[in-house]
């Protein structure tokens, strides 16, 4: 079954178990275990870290300092992911390669601050002797799934519509960016990560703050997780996520009480109270139903082996929480690396707007047609949301008279 | 109840889950609002036994504010105060006559504690040496005339006489010169760690040359630093440490030295057991009565880095307390433990427990409860998350409809005092919780239990605390020196 095909429609928690969430503050955490006998100890993940630089500069294809597509970010730590193809167990990586020369991309210093310049947000490394001789491949967690995200319709119009502006016509979307917040901008997020208890056999977590799902995080053995739990703080999280934390200081109090009519002996007490537990899992999925279970579009980006390594986006409706993020399936379905974001709301109107235009071949009127709205509206949203560049300015001048007679049309 | 808790287990450090801010700040109210409502009450808790941190607290704010003192109890809060500071540790003791400078308390009768601390002291010298800025801000603070050549050495161009006292000679000698003959190896350790700096003395010949001033708490402390500074780390003399802090200190140890002086260990636990239980015995009700101790080991029992494991310590101490209790009753009583989470590696001996892990209490307690025992001690800081309130409420389902003629009785012991509320965390409130900082404490605690269940009147409250002050003034008047055995603590759940 292995090959390229691998791609997955809809995210589920296979090989995994939810258990009880621990609360501090607004911010509930939720183990996910991995129980023993899945775990085989043939993937391993490391972390790299990028201590000191304080920007890094990856090409998208070509050589690293030749012209061409970059992905500029701030990327606090790599990952380095070792695997055996044979089943075999294999070791972690040593991830932290910071003495002397690191052999990822090349440093510069560049004014006031440390560029790094990296080829490739996923990239095989030459097997090490003293590793054992197991394969491995160097991925930027989470800016994997976040360069699949900016680089949705980055081509911009295929058809050379004259509404567009001439730039956008040559040179499509870029450049495209957008804006997310560090764990350690979270109020409460690095308290609640020095107070949880990690389970043995823990291999992920969910991270809800205010109960919105803000991240899912899942490794390949509970070693990893271990050494990689603090990393959450480095990682990045949406808007939303930043001022839900801001705004609330407690999650939802969920209190499960046992029926005491219902008990006659211990062993009905203990039975009860392994429901409970059972509820709490079934419950905390339910939580997350805005990523478990979305039918999700995936891209391939790397087959290591058995693993098959890819992104995905979910269907960005509006309505819902969109979720952006990176994962390696087992070639039997099971999940062995998860790491995901939570769109903003702006984030997820752009993609769509987008994802619309692209759908009607980037024609403003039948786009306009398809969202039930006039092209000057299609326009003036296309404004709000920072596409205006794309437009060529009688375009956007003819909206604005429109929008400025008839009042500010009703935003989406 | 709650105040009495709080004084056994608050020693506003930081916990796992509340930093030291928030634990000084709810416990600093407690106490005015006890003082303010039940003075008496406040002034006899004393005598209740509680820890170090919270007497001294007590007797300041009793000092500060003297003027409120109900004159037919003047008396009896007087020797109190003159007791408690005699029995606390000199540092401590120091510490709150140096405060009262500090708050501008000054009273007649707080110059009388000092003056009555001062004389009652049995080396003057060596305090006015050791704890220097404390003893001169009190002296100074209380108008008092130091004896001897204590004045001369505390106020007046101290450098420029000779001493016939030797302690004084030698710190006069040390602060001029690092001879090799060694006056400075003569003074006490914390005050020659900051003379042998200014001499410039390398670490490891101070270390291993000191050795002999330090007391029993400096070595354990400097075990780790000796070994960093390539000296021999100061020898420990096991059988002389404290339950708990021997508890502790085979916590900081790693598996594999554990692993290697198991027997060592072991003895020096159950001999430190057999210490405490004779200070305090633990006596069960009935004989063969069955014991069971659910113990966590979580990752949260670690504590923080000023309270590094206690919580753990606490629980593998009264482990220990348990153990030997029901090893050397006259009628053996079974006792078994339960742990939160297996104690890892190979051996599941308590004696390699590491914090770790989730707290899973419900476990443990159904497999206590299943074993049918007559009391069931838990050990916890009382935040289970897995799942959240399951042994709270396995508690009241046992206690409403298993367990209703509470023929099993189970109390809980919290080492963690939580600011929000300005109590310990209880696990139900059908079971009584009470704090437990250090395992010694155990037998008084378990007699609190009956308080703590909140069914007992405060007037029963206040006689049996009554009883204790009557019994510390009654040993502290005698003049002994040592701690009198206290009479057993009746102790049936």
């Amino acid at each position: 079954m292995t090959g390229k095909g691998d791609l997955i429609q809809r995210l589920t928690l296979q090989g995994l178990e939810i258990a009880p969430s621990q609360v501090c503050g607004a911010i509930r955490l939720v183990p996910l275990l991995r129980d023993g006998a899945q775990q085989r100890g043939d993937l391993r993940l490391a972390r790299r870290s990028y201590a000191g630089d304080d920007l890094a500069v990856v090409s998208l294809g070509g050589p690293p300092m030749d012209p061409g597509v970059k992905y500029l970010s701030y990327i606090p730590h790599g990952l380095v992911l070792s695997w055996s193809g044979d089943g075999s167990a294999v070791s972690a990586a040593r991830g932290t390669q910071i003495s002397g020369a690191a052999p990822d991309g090349k440093r510069f210093s560049w004014g006031a601050c440390n560029v790094r310049v990296m080829q490739k947000m996923a990239k095989r490394e030459r097997q090490h002797e003293r590793e054992g001789g197991a394969k491995q491949l160097r991925l930027l967690p989470l800016h994997l799934a976040m360069e699949g995200f900016l680089s949705l319709y980055f081509s911009g119009p295929e058809i050379a519509w004259s509404e567009y502006s001439r730039r956008a016509i040559s040179r499509g979307l870029d450049p495209r960016w957008e804006m997310v917040y560090g764990g350690g901008q979270i109020a409460g997020f690095e308290d609640a990560l020095r107070t949880f208890e990690i389970h043995d056999g823990q291999v992920g977590v969910l991270v809800f703050v205010a109960d919105a799902l803000a991240s899912a995080f899942v490794t390949p053995a509970p070693e990893d997780y271990r050494a990689l739990h603090r990393t959450l703080l480095a990682d990045f999280y949406g808007e939303l996520i930043y001022q839900y934390a801001l705004l609330y200081d407690t999650a939802l109090p969920l209190h499960v009480t046992l029926d005491a009519e219902r008990i006659a002996s211990l062993a009905d007490l203990r039975a009860a109270l392994s429901q409970v537990r059972r509820d709490w899992a079934e419950f905390q999925g339910f939580m997350a139903h805005d990523l478990l279970g979305r039918s999700v579009r995936a891209d391939f980006a790397y087959q290591a082996g058995p693993f098959t390594l890819q992104r995905f986006v979910t269907d960005l409706d509006p309505a819902l929480e969109n979720h952006i993020g990176e994962a390696i399936v087992r070639d039997n379905g099971d999940l062995e690396y998860l790491k995901t974001y939570q769109l903003s709301a702006a984030q997820t109107r752009r993609a769509y707007l987008l994802q619309q235009l692209a759908a009607a071949d980037w024609s403003l009127d039948a786009a306009a047609q398809n969202l039930q709205t006039t092209r000057e509206e299609l326009v003036y949203r296309m404004e709000k949301a920072g596409f205006g560049y794309l437009l060529a300015e009688p375009v956007r001048v003819a909206s604005d008279k429109h929008v400025r007679s008839t009042g500010r049309p009703s935003a989406r | 109840m709650l105040f009495v808790n709080a004084c056994f287990a608050c020693s506003g450090q930081r916990e796992f889950y509340s930093d030291a801010h928030s634990q000084r700040v709810s416990i600093d109210f407690l106490h005015r609002y006890i003082l303010g409502n039940y003075r008496l009450l406040y002034a006899r808790t004393l005598a209740a036994g509680v820890n170090h941190f919270s007497q001294a607290q007590i007797v300041l704010n009793l000092l500060s504010t003297g003027r409120d003192t109900d004159p037919a109890h003047r008396e009896e809060e007087g020797a109190l105060i003159a007791a408690a500071l005699r029995a606390l540790p000199p540092n401590r003791a120091w510490r709150v006559l140096q405060t009262l400078r500090e708050k501008r308390v000054n009273n007649r009768r707080a110059r009388a504690v000092v003056r009555e601390y001062l004389a009652g002291r049995r080396d003057v010298a060596f305090d006015a040496v050791k704890y220097r800025a404390k003893v001169r801000a009190a002296v100074l603070h209380a108008h008092l005339n130091a004896p001897g050549e204590l004045g001369r050495f505390l106020f007046r161009d101290w450098k420029k006489h000779a001493y016939r006292t030797d302690l004084l000679e030698c710190y006069r000698e040390a602060h001029y010169s690092s001879a090799a003959d060694g006056a400075l190896y003569r003074l006490p350790y914390t005050v020659a760690e900051g003379l042998a700096q200014k001499h410039g003395v390398p670490r490891d010949v101070f270390l291993s040359r000191i050795e002999a001033q330090m007391t029993a708490g400096e070595k354990l402390r400097l075990q780790k630093a000796s070994v960093r500074a390539d000296a021999a780390a100061p020898s420990v003399d096991w059988q002389r440490l404290p339950l708990t802090r021997l508890a502790l200190y085979v916590l900081s140890l790693s598996e594999e030295e554990r692993r290697g002086q198991y027997d060592l260990l072991h003895d020096a636990m159950t001999q430190a057991a057999h210490l405490s239980l004779r200070r305090a015995p633990l006596r069960f009700g009935v004989g063969g009565m069955r014991v069971a101790a659910v113990l966590d080991a979580s990752y949260s029992s670690s504590g923080s880095s000023e309270k590094r494991r206690r919580p753990l310590g606490v629980a593998l101490a009264v482990h220990y307390l348990l153990q030997t209790a029901a090893a050397s009753a006259a009628v053996s009583s079974p006792y078994r433990a339960f742990w939160t989470t297996k104690t890892g590696g190979d051996s599941d001996d308590p004696l390699f427990v590491r914090a770790r892990g989730q707290t899973d209490l419900a476990t443990p307690l159904l497999d206590a409860l299943e074993w049918g025992p007559d009391l069931v001690v838990i050990i916890s800081d009382g935040c289970e998350n897995d799942p959240p309130r399951g042994a709270s409420e396995a508690l009241r389902v046992f206690r409403t409809r298993l367990d209703a003629a509470r023929r099993t009785s189970v109390v809980h012991c919290n080492p963690v005092f939580d600011p929000e509320d300005f109590t310990l965390r209880a696990l139900s409130p059908l079971v009584p919780t009470v704090g437990l900082r250090d395992a010694e404490d155990l037998p008084t605690m378990l007699g609190f239990a009956r308080f703590a269940d909140g069914d007992v009147p405060l007037a029963e409250l206040e006689a049996y605390l009554a009883a204790r002050v009557a019994r510390m003034l009654g040993t502290a008047g005698g003049g002994a020196a040592e701690v009198a055995p206290a009479p057993p603590e009746a102790c049936d759940g």
